[in-house]
């Protein structure tokens, strides 16, 4: 069984395998699709219309399967890695192990953002991004401007505590667990981190930042942990649901996989630890 | 950059800047709407009606907002009722349902009107431009 692993746990090998399996897929010119796939549900998940890969209750299954779907095109190219994840209530600063040569590489520059350090900087030229929202295409960071603290664990703890999965009307307005955690109500936490990373991750083509993947891993395995904490709910809604993707309703774009399906992450992989 | 030229602006606009914004234009570079504290209390949202609109230069860009006329938007993905433009460009924006507004450069941090989101795109591009909706 695959175990994903706190990032700050790798060795050099496995730092560098897992840069050079997602370097691979970008040479082999499949990174992007994932840019793209994302981008295009971004822009079109509304508050008052089709929703399913954000502000909506599949934003946890969707990027489940998103993210499933990733790890298993780097397991193409190296079969010994996995997804690992960024615990950002522990490692918060620009001066975290994350940030190191050896993987993401760190903060951009202040003249324009830029990324000049690691393995995805524009002047390695081995990563040009293609999907972008503007002119440029070098990766961007600007860590901690846009907004300063990233979530602490004390306010994953309280996110972690909210009983009922999601609730009507099943938006960026609802109450609940899933909206929490995305960060459009309470005390925000995946939408602040994207926003304290800044850059590329702040726009609708964030995956052009490899530090997407472990933010998401990290999200990912904090569903695992609500789930292990509230063992009698579940997903909802249950069925019936206009725009919104209910417990057995498949989720474009893969046509096969519901929410049901993706329930139980340890048919696929398991986490290294609790939470 | 420098950052007046809105003074003529000023006398065009209507209700949608009475609250934030103003706040914003004096906080250029630092903007922390929306996602630095309890998203549970949004800065307080516009609602931009048929006579809401605006032409500026911010930051040596010329930005604009106005309303659309329905879904009849041809490039729009979906009808947000409104559309700006970064030089001409169309900025791809959407509105969530307490008001705020988002756009494809900010997706994750709300803003309280159009004008907010236009002017934190521009912050952001620092000089670049905006790519053809159809490549977003």
């Amino acid at each position: 069984m695959a175990v994903r692993k706190n990032q700050s746990t790798l060795t050099a090998a496995e730092k560098r395998a897992f840069v050079d399996a997602v370097l691979e897929l970008k040479r082999l010119g499949r990174y992007d699709a994932y840019v793209s796939t994302h981008n295009q549900f971004i822009i079109s998940d509304t508050d008052r219309g089709e929703r399913t890969g954000h502000r909506s209750p599949s934003f946890l299954p969707w990027h489940r399967r998103f993210l499933l779907q990733f790890e298993q095109d780097l397991q193409s190219v190296n079969p010994a890695v996995t997804l690992p994840y960024w615990d950002w209530t522990a490692d918060r600063t620009p001066t975290a192990s994350l940030w190191g040569n050896d993987l993401m590489g760190g903060n951009g520059r202040a003249r324009d953002g830029q990324v000049t350090t690691g393995p995805f900087a524009g002047g390695t030229g081995r990563w040009t991004l293609g999907v972008r929202p503007d002119t440029r295409d070098y990766l961007r960071r600007s860590l901690g401007t846009g907004v300063a603290q990233l979530p602490t664990r004390a306010e994953v703890e309280s996110v972690l505590a909210v009983a009922t999965y999601d609730a009507a009307p099943w938006n960026s307005s609802s109450d609940g667990f899933r909206n929490q955690l995305e960060g459009w109500r309470g005390v925000n936490l995946h939408n602040r981190v994207h926003v304290w990373v800044g850059g590329m991750m702040s726009t609708g083509m964030s995956p052009n930042d490899p530090v997407f993947w472990l933010h998401h891993c990290f999200i990912d395995k904090l569903w695992a942990e609500w789930q292990r904490r509230h063992p009698s709910q579940s997903y909802l809604p249950a069925g019936n649901t206009p725009d919104v993707i209910d417990l057995n309703d498949t989720m474009k774009p893969w046509n096969d996989t519901t929410p049901a399906d993706m329930l139980d992450h340890t048919r696929h992989y398991t986490y290294d630890s609790t939470f | 950059m420098p950052e007046n030229g809105h003074a003529a602006t000023e006398l065009t606009r209507r209700r949608m800047l009475q609250g934030a914004g103003v706040a914003l234009t004096a906080a250029v570079g630092a903007i922390v709407l929306g996602a630095t504290g309890p998203a549970d209390s949004p800065a307080a949202a516009a609602d931009p009606g048929a006579g809401d609109r605006f032409d500026e230069q911010y930051r040596g860009r010329r930005i604009t907002g106005a309303p659309t006329a329905g879904a009849a938007g041809g490039a729009h993905h979906h009808d947000t009722g409104y559309a700006v433009q970064i030089d001409g460009r169309e900025l791809h924006m959407m509105r969530n349902a307490d008001g705020t507004w988002i756009s494809v450069i900010n997706h994750y941090q709300t803003h309280p009107t159009p004008r907010a989101l236009a002017r934190a795109a521009v912050d952001d591009l620092q000089g670049a431009d905006l790519a053809p909706l159809a490549l977003v």
